[in-house]
């Protein structure tokens, strides 16, 4: 049986962990190396790299992480932010990630997720997708939220489907950073209207709301901050989603 | 000992040459290379394959020689050779991803897409499954049964002799996602990135 997967996501600036892991015992805890590497042996079943970094200058700084992460992890390793072209996605594919996730350059122009998922496979393309309430449905967001767009999150959905997504990363940005929960209804709706499988994410703040992720009828959960702040290790999440029913890997 | 993952523009391959690098050991060369004389001459091959059937079998194509090479070396020398994803798919005689595309013709069978039960599976089937394993392959030494592997895929190898068959999945149906033909090996998972458990299915490779 297929299990649903736990996916630990870092926030990466200029090449170093933002929120990282509070442990006493790491060495570098700005490390992303060395935190993606706690992950997967923690049982993460995918790790995924935000990178925030704000200059274009300080840009490159993903590759090296993910070129040494890549050596070090053999799990998926997912990277996003930042992703304009198919050439960067090809960079990042060539440096190890295995999956990449556009989300501004999927707005603006939809033919990047066709070329790319064509050129590389679509197992390869993610396409991220920040949602926010309004009039009764969802309106999504680029540029990490900042810019609305007007363009309903649903339709969106079934359009990168279309357009050779491999799987999608829906964050409610509601919920983003409140630790009160996914938005169970966006995943409701977005999962039953596309046939590939979708990532939860925004609002993780207790196992509860990872039980909750998987029931709405998302493939997978991704989550930041319970695990930075080390509140719950990966594998404490999984021994209690077993404990719910929900099928993980352990 | 040389271990030659060919790399034909078939995606990316990094995930696989980083593992197979990680798990070898000092008198273990890791070759990765189109060139037909490297891959004549190497002890055994690596297959890796990612994005649709008929892109992989173009690229191979692309390479004059490369098949006629492939053949010579698993077929008429009979030396171990590893697909992996797609790598394992070409294997068939025949795939209907994008349009019908003749295969390697190694194992009698083909590629279709899965049945997804009008959307109660989703494809491409993303994740870690478990592996029920139907025979003693050489490389699932030391591999216990309904071991966890990362899969992602849409695709599925019917071969018509279930007896090359060394492993199933339950995703939909009984997906067939490892085969053993003599010296022919193939996995549908993506050993290089199923931890470590997937390393050891390497290790037993390069250790044949």
């Amino acid at each position: 049986m297929l299990k649903n997967r736990i996916i630990p996501c870092l926030d990466v600036k200029n090449g170093r962990v933002v929120k990282g892991i509070n442990f006493v015992d790491l060495k570098d805890a700005g490390d992303p190396v060395e935190q993606a590497k706690i992950y997967s042996d923690g049982g993460a079943d995918e790790i995924c790299f935000l990178d925030i970094t704000a200059s274009n200058e300080n840009r490159d700084t993903i590759y090296d992480v993910v070129d040494k992460t890549s050596k070090k992890c053999f799990v998926p390793l997912t990277v996003g932010g930042g992703v304009r072209s198919v050439e960067d996605i090809n960079k990042l594919l060539n440096c190890g990630a295995d999956k990449v996730s556009i989300n501004t350059a999927a707005v603006q122009n939809s033919k990047v997720v066709e070329d790319s998922s064509r050129k590389f496979g679509s197992q390869c393309i993610v396409v991220a997708i920040d949602a926010k309430r309004k009039d009764g449905g969802w309106e999504i967001f680029t540029h990490g939220g900042r810019n609305s767009t007007g363009i309903n999150a649903l339709e969106f959905a079934s359009k990168m489907e279309k357009c050779g997504a491999g799987e999608l990363l829906v964050t409610s940005m509601d919920k983003d950073g409140t630790q009160s929960g996914y938005d169970i209804e966006l995943m409701q709706k977005i999962s039953s209207g596309v046939n590939i499988p979708v990532i939860a994410s925004g609002g993780v703040g207790t196992l509860d709301h990872l039980v909750e992720g998987i029931k709405s009828g998302a493939s997978a959960v991704l989550a930041a901050s319970i695990f930075h702040y080390g509140t719950y290790s990966v594998n404490e999440a999984k021994q209690y989603l077993a404990s719910k029913d929900i099928p993980v890997r352990i | 000992m040389n271990v030659t993952i060919v790399d034909y523009n078939s995606g990316n391959i990094s995930s696989v040459i980083n593992s197979f690098k990680e798990v070898a050991k000092k008198n273990v060369n890791i070759e990765v290379t189109s060139d037909l004389n490297k891959i004549k001459s190497s002890d055994k091959v690596v297959l890796p394959g990612q994005g649709s059937f008929k892109s992989c079998v173009d690229a191979l194509n692309n390479i004059k020689g490369l098949v006629y090479t492939l053949n010579e070396f698993a077929i008429s020398n009979k030396k171990p050779l590893l697909g992996i994803c797609v790598g394992l798919q070409m294997f068939a005689d025949v795939g209907y991803e994008e349009t019908e595309t003749k295969g390697l013709g190694w194992i009698s069978g083909k590629v279709s897409k899965i049945d997804n039960q009008n959307g109660k599976y989703k494809l491409p089937h993303i994740g870690w499954n478990q592996i029920n394993i139907l025979k003693n392959s050489k490389i699932f030494k030391d591999i216990e049964n309904n071991s966890h592997m990362y899969f992602v895929h849409s695709y599925e190898l019917i071969p018509n002799d279930k007896r090359v068959v060394s492993a199933t999945t339950d995703y939909s149906s009984n997906i067939v996602c490892s085969v053993e033909k003599e010296n022919i090996f193939g996995t549908q998972f993506h050993p290089e990135k199923s931890d470590k458990t997937g390393l050891k299915i390497i290790d037993n490779f390069i250790n044949l």
